[in-house]
């Protein structure tokens, strides 16, 4: 398992290729890319500030439990942190597992904790300046679907 | 001695991000009334949702301040 925070670029399908290598017991594999996203042709950009060794951390402890809850084989998050231009890869989530459906909820799951909960502080630039926003209604509805399931 | 770390607007609201206090030995609650000298700050400090770790570890309530701390005061996180 492995997470990492990084402030430059990747390589989606790179990581993907590394991902994949050397499995022999691991039937299912799937991955999550998600982008930057430019809101109607305004040029934000994004910065996300994390706090090393404590966001890794949080973020190692879900991605533990995500592992022993979907029998996973292997997880591989990689997010960027600091400015992160429209259109650049955010973050990527990779799970490994026996059979598709463990690697596809997994994925699923890891996904709407790193929207919502996960410890990021999340600043916009735009044309009239800057501003933090908090996760939208949907992200933590998203969330919430995974509360209270064993 | 104490390091204490702001994040997200808390960072914006104090104009600073990262301060060494050479303190003697406090709580975690005497640093936030050291700190609400600023009472822009203060304010946030004591806003809803912020959080607390010492040396990296969330903290509940008040608790005495290891030689040496790290303290960092969290936001509402937004996630990525």
């Amino acid at each position: 398992m492995v997470v990492r925070l990084q402030t430059e670029p990747f390589d989606p399908g790179a990581l993907l290729t590394g991902f994949c290598r050397d499995r022999s017991e691991t039937g299912a594999v799937v991955s999550f890319t998600g982008l930057a996203r430019a809101s109607a042709g305004e040029t934000l950009q994004l910065e996300l500030e994390a706090y090393p060794g404590f966001t890794d951390a949080e973020i190692g402890r879900i991605a533990e439990a995500a592992v022993a809850r979907f029998s996973l084989h292997d997880v591989l998050i990689v997010h960027r942190i600091g400015r992160i231009a429209p259109g650049e890869a955010i973050v990527f989530v990779a799970t490994a597992s026996g059979h598709r459906r463990e690697a596809f909820e997994a994925a699923d799951q890891l996904m709407d904790y790193l929207k919502s909960r996960a410890p990021f502080w999340k600043k916009e630039h735009g044309p009239d300046g800057a501003r933090w926003i908090e996760p939208t209604a949907r992200d933590l509805a998203d969330a919430e679907r995974w509360d209270g399931q064993t | 001695m104490v390091r204490v770390l702001l994040f997200g607007r808390l960072s914006d609201i104090a104009g600073w991000r990262e301060r060494t206090l050479d303190t003697a030995p406090l709580t975690l609650f005497a640093l936030k009334a050291l700190l609400s000298a600023d009472a822009a700050l203060g304010e946030a400090l004591a806003g809803k949702g912020v959080q607390a770790t010492v040396d990296k570890v969330l903290t509940r309530g008040d608790m005495a301040l290891p030689a040496g701390a790290e303290v960092a005061f969290l936001p509402p996180m937004s996630g990525g």
